[in-house]
């Protein structure tokens, strides 16, 4: 039945892009017989991070003629003796012209790919090795990094939470922890403190704000903490509203679970624009990636010979953080979001399109020590590589 | 004489066409073109020469942990702790490689040392569960059971505490050591030709080691009578402890090339399965060392063939684990008819 609504939905949302593309009056490279590959960390119909890349794999077949293959759990739990470099060999023997990677997971073995294959494209999502202004900065020129500005979804996701709590207590199911997680977790946060403080005008101090990790992206059976465990620990103390930064839904269905059975628990999935659908009832929203036009770009980029190394960290489209055609990032509403919280998200989504930036000092470090003086705006480098969480949010930061 | 091999080889050749229509069962109830799945498992495994090199990287620690599992079974143990020896051995070699990475010590001294105490940890882990079996009465399939839970325990706390990379705590593995300290590879391809040499050097220690010498004479008549080698005047505590010494040793090697040749760094599920692969392979070739070179090359060839079913046919690449398990257990079914078989025509006689 979920997975017959969830079929019908991809389906809707196809014929959308295939309504918008035939609408759209942009000529677009055509990139029959061209060939793509994917690496994705977890199963292509996760729910979360890998199907978030695996439909926007659908969108660019959709928009350019382009050929996707793929292989899916690439990591060594679910594919003993193997490295992702080596299976990135597996798509370019299938005939892939260009290699997707996009787990952090992959990092090092993309730049060894990239470095070994000079004739093969490597786009490496959510990673920084082409930066210029980055700390692992290195030339590939067949190299290109893709990620969206996931600190606004996360805000927006923060905001939805602390409107929503009745105990004032969020817990954010991490994953593993390092710069993009620490960041994200941090952006859920600042979220959280402002709407909490200017649009509830309570006190900071009533808030809480807990991050548990749970070591991996996903769960791993006897490796990771148990995501379904974190949840119910949350939800057993108190914490109401469930942020899940792991790229699963075990927040969601637990969340569920503690409703079905009475309880005013709430959860925000992430990633996947579909995540909602597993737990309607207590979906507030879901942050979710929207690779589909960033790879179309580049890939057609590859296509017509105008490829060149850059590193993108993509704004969302603020005219409409929705549409599918432009926007990096976006954020859905859930069934759950009450109408007048649900104003109130609107209205922290508009101010955040009018330049609202919470990454503005005064911040304070965990440890601390003084992260942003009071007036400093945070620069892309020091949000991107945010060396621990944020003073005022409980849970693990690992600092360097 | 002549008649009985050709029996034997007739059962073993069932065995695998068994095997063979099991899985294809399987394939057609899946709707999948068997055809299909094999041709690319073969296209996947032979088609070049980077695909066959592939297949080596993974036959290398299939090799040893087999040499070291033939010792052991021939000695009668049902080594399953194996598991835990290989993780012993990259914990191990992950360890001296840390400790030596900024010393003064020429690059190869410090891989030789790691991957020494690589088989050092690994014997020393298979010696705990030869301890708890020779004095402790604890039989080896339990106590290798315990120790694989606490190896994993050691190296999941080791990724996520101690060495866990600066600023990062993840499950996904220690800090990639710097390519110096990695076992040298052929260029433009992920094949050590070191590690091919070592594991080609043990099988074949073994086999001489297990039919030329008095010592592989004491440890198969361990194994086949404990009881009466014990009273023809082997010290068979000794020989037991001693294959498992040699097994661990060899898994833990096994360990040491997961961690100089193929990931470079101690991550949670470095022992790959092979030792468990391992133990399938042991079985199959029924204790002769000879078999155990082809047996492995072709479970290897399995293992990376099937990489192309999900690409190609959107097929689990666990189709192959399917085949060597069904494998094993035709081999195993159709040694207990023979058996059933000789022993009747032998009764009839």
């Amino acid at each position: 039945m979920l997975r017959k609504s969830i079929y019908i939905m991809i389906f809707v949302l196809l014929l959308a892009a295939m309504l918008l593309s035939a609408c759209s009056p942009k000529a677009s490279t055509s990139g029959e017989g061209f060939t793509f590959g994917i690496l994705m960390v977890g199963p292509y119909n996760d729910h979360g991070w890998s199907q978030a890349h695996y439909e926007a794999g659908l969108y660019v077949e959709e928009k350019l003629g382009a050929k996707m293959i793929y292989i899916d759990k690439v990591n060594t739990a679910d594919r003993p003796g193997t490295t992702p470099d080596q299976l990135a060999d597996e798509l370019v023997a299938q005939g892939a012209k260009l290699v997707i990677f996009n787990s952090d997971d992959m990092k090092d073995a993309s730049t060894e790919f990239a470095k070994a294959n000079p004739d093969i494209k490597v786009i490496m999502a959510s990673g920084d090795q082409v930066w210029k202004d980055g700390r692992d900065y290195e030339v590939m020129d067949n190299m290109v990094n893709l990620m969206g500005k996931m600190t606004y979804g996360k805000m927006i996701a923060g905001c939805t939470a602390a409107l929503t709590s009745k105990t004032g207590k969020i817990g954010y199911l991490g994953p593993l922890i390092n710069d993009e997680t620490r960041r994200l977790a941090a952006s859920a946060f600042l979220g959280a403190k402002y709407c909490w403080t200017e649009y509830l005008g309570k006190d900071a101090a009533d808030l809480s704000f807990k991050v548990t990790w749970i070591g991996f992206w996903f769960n791993i059976p006897g490796v990771t903490s148990d995501p379904t465990q974190v949840a119910d620990d949350f939800i057993a103390s108190g914490y109401d509203v469930i942020i899940s930064g792991i790229d699963t839904t075990e927040g969601l269905a637990e969340a569920k679970k503690a409703a079905a059975s009475g309880q005013a628990v709430w959860a925000i999935p992430y990633d996947f624009i579909g995540s909602c659908e597993e737990g309607k009832e207590v979906c507030l929203g879901v942050p979710y990636f929207n690779w589909g036009p960033a790879y179309v770009e580049t890939i057609s980029s590859a296509i017509d010979g105008t490829w060149k190394s850059n590193f993108q960290w993509n704004e969302p489209y603020w005219a409409n953080i929705n549409d599918l055609d432009k926007t990096a990032v976006g954020f859905v509403k859930g069934d759950a979001l009450s109408s007048g919280a649900g104003e109130q998200v609107d209205k922290f989504i508009k101010e955040l399109a009018d330049g609202l930036n919470l990454w503005v000092g005064p911040l304070g470090l965990q440890d601390g020590t003084v992260y942003l003086a009071g007036g400093v705006v945070a620069t892309d480098q020091q949000i991107w590589y945010l060396p621990q969480l944020l003073e005022g949010m409980e849970g693990q930061s690992v600092s360097q | 004489m002549m008649k009985k091999r050709w029996l034997n080889l007739g059962f073993q050749l069932s065995a695998l066409v068994l095997a063979l229509g099991f899985t294809t069962l399987i394939l057609l109830a899946t709707k999948t073109d068997p055809w299909q799945a094999y041709k690319y498992i073969i296209i996947g495994s032979i088609s070049s020469l980077r695909k066959f090199t592939d297949v080596l990287v993974s036959f290398v620690p299939l090799l040893l942990v087999s040499s070291g599992l033939l010792v052991t079974f021939s000695a009668g143990l049902w080594n399953i702790g194996v598991e835990g020896q290989i993780t012993l051995g990259a914990i191990a070699t992950t360890w001296v490689l840390r400790l030596l990475q900024d010393s003064s010590l020429a690059p190869g001294l410090i891989i030789a040392l790691a991957m020494l105490a690589g088989m050092l940890g690994g014997a020393l882990w298979a010696s705990l569960a030869g301890a708890l079996k020779t004095y402790g009465g604890v039989n080896e399939i339990f106590g290798g059971l315990g120790l694989n839970f606490v190896a994993t325990a050691l190296t999941l706390w080791l990724i996520f505490g101690p060495w866990k990379r600066p600023g990062i705590g993840s499950m996904s593995g220690t800090e990639p050591f710097p390519n110096t300290l990695w076992l040298p590879m052929i260029s433009g391809f992920r094949l050590s030709l070191w590690g091919l040499g070592l594991g080609v050097f043990f099988i074949i220690l073994i086999y001489f080691l297990m039919k030329g010498t008095y010592f592989g004479l004491r440890i198969k008549a361990v194994g086949k009578n404990l009881k009466a080698a014990y009273l023809l005047g082997v010290p068979t505590t000794r020989y037991l402890m001693l294959a498992f010494i040699l097994g661990g040793a060899l898994a833990g090697l096994t360990g040491a090339i997961q961690v100089t040749a193929v990931y470079h760094r101690l991550i949670p599920s470095i022992s790959s399965g092979y030792g468990f692969l391992g133990l399938l392979v042991a079985m199959l070739v029924n204790f002769q060392a000879i078999w155990v070179a082809p047996i492995a090359l072709f479970f290897a060839a399995l293992n990376i063939g099937s990489i192309q079913l999900p690409i190609v046919l959107k097929l689990d690449s666990t189709l192959s684990g399917v085949l060597q398990g069904v494998l094993v257990l035709f081999v195993l079914l159709m040694d207990g008819v023979r058996q059933m078989i000789t022993r009747r025509s032998g009764g009839a006689s």
